[in-house]
């Protein structure tokens, strides 16, 4: 019999990927919770079904979200699991840390949980996973004394999320890092008290390569661009040919839009910035000759979601550029319009893109005040049912 | 009584010299291996980061770990990725080789950059999800066991980003991935009639998304509409006498072709390639299979730079399921909001 009788989880700490089992095999040496964790691991390995229960609210004194509830529903066969609920933590902007700062959270861990964290959630926040319910305050309390705050949960602002950013990336066209840590103080209340229709997550990526995938999972996704031309070095053009790169075939053919021309005998590569739709492939394939613009915003869009409910949905364009210096006073204008417009209109469980979906497009724009233009667009419409506001036509006599 | 509403920690205090010193004045970076980056500043100043991949649910032990390597070959500072990797922040050239040796040392993979496949982003699973269909960990080792040459190489045509979500409310919002691992329920909630009576019913019917949960007050129960059931398990949430997790019938599900990114082709989400693949721990062979498939397939046609959903654009949907083997069945077909917009409107197909 293996050290803990999980013979087919030991299957999974062979092969070269890191293996979890293995990690989590040394925090079972140490706690009887991680222990029963892996034991009920095993059960489902074995039932080909999970083990666990939601139920029963738990938190921290003041705060509506940020814990998860969860229970075994084997707590006989496994009592180290009985109770083993989530803590969500802030992450740090760009998920930089000190390993001072990572210590810290350990040894806090160490102390109130089993051991085990998830580095990090899908929505970005430190994840720390299972512990028990008298825990919980004495370790949010010692969390705070060091600096760290609770995420988000339930019908409430999820931790917004950033891509790295300025701190080590030449494409960031906007202070994401910043940008995020300034949202995410303005907006605690919101981050820690439930009072929406549903969930709201806020991502920011410094350029249209979007490393956080604002656009496929963010309620508001903030993407950094620029206006005027990309930034060209001849030179490290050049540099590019003579290294053997083909950018005719890997660089020219590519651009969406065909507004790269390239000369092979002068060795110069042209630019149609009017008619670059800044999607940043030649950027991406010579990054050491092209650089994004300096005249630098960002693409505001809404309503990207998972599936549930009403189908999968993409953001879509509402402000096609924004200029975002702090105070970022614009933008959380339109947040406090976007929010106000949902929270009175949105139905339980239902996303903004859903309720723009339900309501019309024309109509939240109008109500937020935010002009129709043509990027918000993949094309006008193709049919005819279209409406126009009273005050648009001539109120003439009743026929 | 602890300090409430403090948010997290300033990054700037996570920022090296050279990065505060260097903070929006990057020009320019190069791969210069798999997994290892060098990003340099209008300064002239050099910023290296050696990228490891991480199994995402991981121990303090593990962090600690980690920690140590940080102390001693960058300082201290370090980062994780939007994909789980973990990047060491490098300011002294003469420490990246020897970091990377130590990596190998202690069992963590050097790779995860530019066209190959890096750490696949993941959910809970049976871990400590309450809905799920399949587990999450256990498939994503067993999936990278078999792709790691892609992680530690950079020899595809262009990035592959692979995401696994344990149900369909996805945690892991994998609809936009070149390859989402999707668990999937297929039989709606087995109701407890005898012990309902201990479920708040309000709760459940309101936790319906799709209102197909009536309430049954003759019986202290409720009934359930299995045509407009989707099997998300929000009425287990409340419940745990609805529990819809069953053995033979939950399992996985391929979805191909999705994007986040706006270079060239616009952000798109993947298509369902295959409907529904058994659980098999501890190691699923048939979805690591289907999933090693897909992959080579593509590396074989694709061109430089285009990802499976752009290389799948260009030859047609009917020519990757026969270059794929992957057999087409109505559940391809979608039936649910838009689904015309998926429909064949044109004469312009392949044989």
């Amino acid at each position: 019999m293996s050290e803990f009788d999980t013979p087919l989880l030991d299957e999974l700490e062979k092969g070269p990927w890191p293996s979890f089992v293995k990690d989590l095999k040394r925090a079972a040496r140490k706690k009887p919770a991680a222990k029963d964790l892996l034991r009920q691991l095993e059960q489902s390995y074995k039932d080909k079904i999970g083990h666990w229960k939601h139920g029963g609210i738990v938190g921290v004194l003041g705060y509506g979200g940020g814990v998860i509830g969860r229970y075994s529903d084997s707590p006989e066969q496994f009592p180290g699991v009985e109770h083993f609920h989530t803590m969500r933590i802030n992450q740090p902007s760009g998920w930089l840390y000190t390993t001072k700062a990572l210590r810290t959270i350990c040894d806090i861990w160490e102390k109130y949980g089993s051991g085990i964290t998830n580095f990090h959630g899908s929505t970005g926040d430190i994840i720390l996973l299972g512990t028990t319910t008298d825990k919980l305050q004495p370790c949010f309390d010692e969390l705070s004394a060091a600096g760290f705050d609770l995420g988000g949960s339930g019908s409430d602002l999820r931790t917004p999320s950033c891509c790295v950013g300025p701190a080590r990336c030449e494409w960031a066209s906007i202070d994401s890092l910043d940008l995020c840590n300034d949202i995410t103080h303005t907006y605690q209340d919101e981050l820690h008290r439930p009072a929406w229709p549903y969930k709201f997550k806020i991502k920011i990526s410094g350029c249209a390569n979007d490393c956080v995938a604002s656009i496929a999972r963010a309620d508001l996704s903030i993407i950094g661009t620029w206006k005027d031309k990309i930034r060209v070095d001849a030179e490290a053009v050049k540099a590019y040919a003579n290294a053997g790169l083909d950018i005719r075939h890997e660089v020219m053919y590519l651009c969406p839009t065909k507004c790269i021309s390239w000369n092979k005998d002068s060795q110069t590569l042209t630019i149609d910035d009017e008619n670059c739709n800044r999607c940043m492939h030649c950027i991406n394939v010579m990054p050491k000759a092209l650089r994004p613009g300096k005249d630098t915003g960002a693409t505001i869009l809404v309503g990207a979601k998972a599936p549930i409910l009403k189908g999968a949905m993409l953001a879509s364009v509402i402000v096609p550029f924004m200029k975002l210096e702090p105070p970022y006073t614009e933008l959380k204008d339109l947040i406090g319009k976007i929010w106000e417009w949902w929270d009175e209109s949105g139905r339980n469980r239902e996303r903004i893109g859903e309720l723009i979906k339900r309501k019309g497009m024309r109509t939240f724009l109008k109500d937020i005040g935010l002009k129709a233009v043509p990027q918000m667009v993949k094309e006008p419409r193709s049919n005819p049912y279209f409406f126009w506001w009273p005050e648009e036509v001539v109120s003439g006599k009743e026929t | 009584m602890a300090k409430t509403d403090i948010g997290p920690p300033n990054y700037k205090e996570f920022l090296s010299p050279l990065m505060l010193e260097n903070y929006g004045k990057w020009k320019h970076h190069e791969i210069l291996k798999p997994g290892v980056l060098v990003h340099v500043s209008e300064t002239g100043a050099e910023l290296y980061t050696v990228r490891a991949g991480s199994g995402r649910l991981v121990t303090i032990d593990f962090i600690r770990d980690v920690c140590d390597i940080a102390d001693k070959y960058c300082d201290g500072y370090l980062r994780f990725t939007s994909r789980h990797n973990i990047e060491f922040l490098v300011t002294d050239k003469s420490k990246v080789e020897p970091l990377i040796e130590e990596l190998k040392t202690q069992g963590l993979p050097v790779g995860g950059t530019g066209h190959g496949i890096t750490s696949i982003v993941h959910t809970q699973g049976w871990v400590h999800c309450h809905t799920p269909a399949t587990d999450a960990s256990g498939v994503v080792k067993a999936v990278m066991d078999e792709l790691f040459e892609h992680f530690v190489e950079m020899k595809l045509p262009a990035h592959l980003r692979i995401a696994l979500a344990c149900c369909l409310n996805m945690c892991g919002a994998v609809h936009c991935s070149d390859i989402a691992i999707l668990g999937i329920h297929r039989v709606p909630p087995a109701v407890k009639h005898s012990e309902m009576h201990k479920c708040e019913i309000p709760n459940v019917l309101a936790s319906c998304p799709t209102g197909a949960i009536r309430n049954d007050p003759a019986n202290k129960s409720v009934t359930v509409n299995n045509d407009r059931c989707m099997y998300c398990g929000n009425c287990y949430t409340m419940c745990p006498n609805m529990p819809l997790m069953n053995p033979d019938n939950d399992g996985i599900s391929i979805w191909v072709g999705g994007k986040v990114s706006n270079a060239r082709s616009g952000p798109k989400f993947s298509k369902l390639a295959i409907p529904f693949l058994p659980n098999t721990p501890p190691r699923w062979p048939e979805t690591v299979a289907a999933i090693k498939n897909i992959v080579q397939v593509y590396a074989k046609g694709a061109r430089k730079h285009e990802r499976l959903g752009e290389w799948i654009d260009r030859i047609g949907w009917e020519k990757f399921f026969a270059l794929t083997g992957i057999p087409f069945t109505d559940k391809h077909i979608d039936d649910f909001e838009h689904a015309e917009t998926t429909f064949r409107t044109t004469a312009n197909f392949k044989f």
